[in-house]
């Protein structure tokens, strides 16, 4: 047993700050990715022929039943073999941004299906076109309902993104590991990145509650 | 596809897939008891243990799993904890999932009416009595959704000790696929194994939510 130097961790601030930097690029890069093809996928499961849709759901239902860890795997060395070589960044936010997506689709699917139907009839029926009711009239309602649910999808992005640095990205897990192979310090520099990720997620969280709340006020 | 390669590997991601259930039954067993002490501290009179409670949850939530999982693996040495992969992955991801489970029990314990006790203390309940024959039975009803819904994660989140080497399904995948370069193949078997398993647990839980549904 050692004795716990946290003192160490200083000289490695700026690689533990680049690692930040990644974990916040990959973190929103992916998190717009999970969001509009999750839009995308809803719309699909709710509105497309069986054709389109059907492929779409097999999607969901596979990317639900796997763990992040072994689709980034497979996109990252998967695609190599049918001769797509991707860089890992690349292959990190791809996979992050599908994994989620998958998700976000949930919930934008059953928040677009929670809106009465009646409030679309009583549009159109005053002349709404299609698109008009959509865009007025069921979107902001469904826009309400599932805003926290995809907050917490977004916090539950930033913590997976840790994953990611199982394929070599530079973000902050990755970071850590390389400051441990120097200094042999495992204990502390793990330590901080949680730190770290704790701190990313209160600002994350002040963010979604902004959010909410101007959702919530636009009622 | 090489569907021989398939059969040939089937063998050994069957033995990685028990690995998988051992470790997510051990993990969801002590995130059960993680998740039943700090609802219970959470919900106590004693505010140092509210406090313990709550800091509990929020460093374990608030903190990616994996560095979790480092910290007490590689990290543990340093301070006199040695554990071998699989039980650090054990305690790891009990400790983790225990800490989204006590949300999902404490949520079910403050949603049962509070009219429920007050009528169970004014006809003389004591307050472990109230808690025991009126609250948890009602409450339990509510955790059933929650609870699963965690279990499933947990299951997608063994994943995670294959970067500490435990020899479950994407670890035995990992190495398939770096000796034979056939990625989908490997991926399509891991994943065949983990859906039989996500979709098994779902379905129990479904079942039990409807055979338990208040209404």
């Amino acid at each position: 047993m050692q004795g716990l130097d946290f003192s160490v961790v200083l000289p490695y601030a700026d690689i533990l700050w680049i690692g930040v930097w990644w974990t916040v690029v990959l973190t929103v890069s992916a998190a717009v990715i999970s969001f509009f093809v999750g839009i995308l996928f809803a719309l699909v499961v709710l509105y497309a022929p069986a054709i389109v849709a059907y492929p779409v759901r097999l999607f969901i239902w596979l990317f639900m039943g796997t763990p992040l860890l072994l689709q980034l795997f497979l996109i990252y060395f998967g695609l190599v073999q049918i001769g797509i070589d991707i860089p890992a960044l690349v292959a990190g936010i791809v996979g992050l941004g599908l994994h989620f997506a998958v998700y976000n689709a949930d919930i934008f699917r059953a928040g677009i299906a929670a809106v009465d139907p009646g409030q679309a009839e009583a549009a159109r029926s005053i002349g709404f076109s299609r698109f008009q009711t959509f865009r007025y009239v069921v979107i902001p309602q469904a826009v309400r309902s599932t805003t926290p649910p995809v907050g917490s999808n977004m916090i539950a992005l930033l913590k997976e993104s840790s994953i990611v640095s199982v394929i070599g990205i530079a973000e902050l897990v990755h970071a850590a590991q390389l400051a441990i192979s120097e200094t042999f310090r495992p204990f502390e520099f793990y330590i901080t990145a949680a730190l770290l990720y704790y701190l990313l997620n209160l600002v994350l969280e002040a963010a979604l509650r902004r959010i909410e709340a101007r959702v919530e006020m636009s009622r | 596809m090489d569907v021989a390669l398939m059969m040939r590997v089937f063998p050994f991601f069957l033995e990685a897939a028990l690995v998988t259930v051992q470790l997510s039954v051990l993990a969801g067993g002590l995130g059960l008891a993680m998740a039943a002490a700090a609802a219970a501290a959470r919900l106590s009179p004693v505010a140092p243990l509210r406090y313990l409670g709550a800091t509990y949850v929020s460093v374990f939530r608030g903190t990616p799993a994996l560095i979790q999982l480092f910290v007490l693996y590689f990290g543990g040495p340093q301070v006199g904890i040695n554990l071998d992969p699989f039980a650090a992955g054990v305690v790891g991801l009990g400790l983790n999932i225990g800490a989204y489970m006590a949300e999902g029990v404490r949520g079910a314990i403050v949603s049962v009416d509070k009219g429920q006790a007050e009528a169970a203390r004014s006809i003389g309940f004591s307050r472990a009595q109230t808690m025991q024959r009126v609250i948890l039975p009602q409450a339990a009803r509510l955790m059933i959704r929650p609870l699963g819904v965690n279990t499933v994660a947990l299951v997608k989140g063994t994943s995670l000790v294959a970067t500490i080497s435990v020899v479950e399904l994407t670890y035995t995948a990992q190495r398939f696929i770096g000796s034979t370069y056939k990625p989908f193949e490997i991926f399509g078997v891991a994943a065949l194994l983990y859906m039989v398993m996500i979709y098994g647990v779902a379905r129990v839980v479904d079942l039990l939510d409807r055979r338990y549904a208040i209404d």
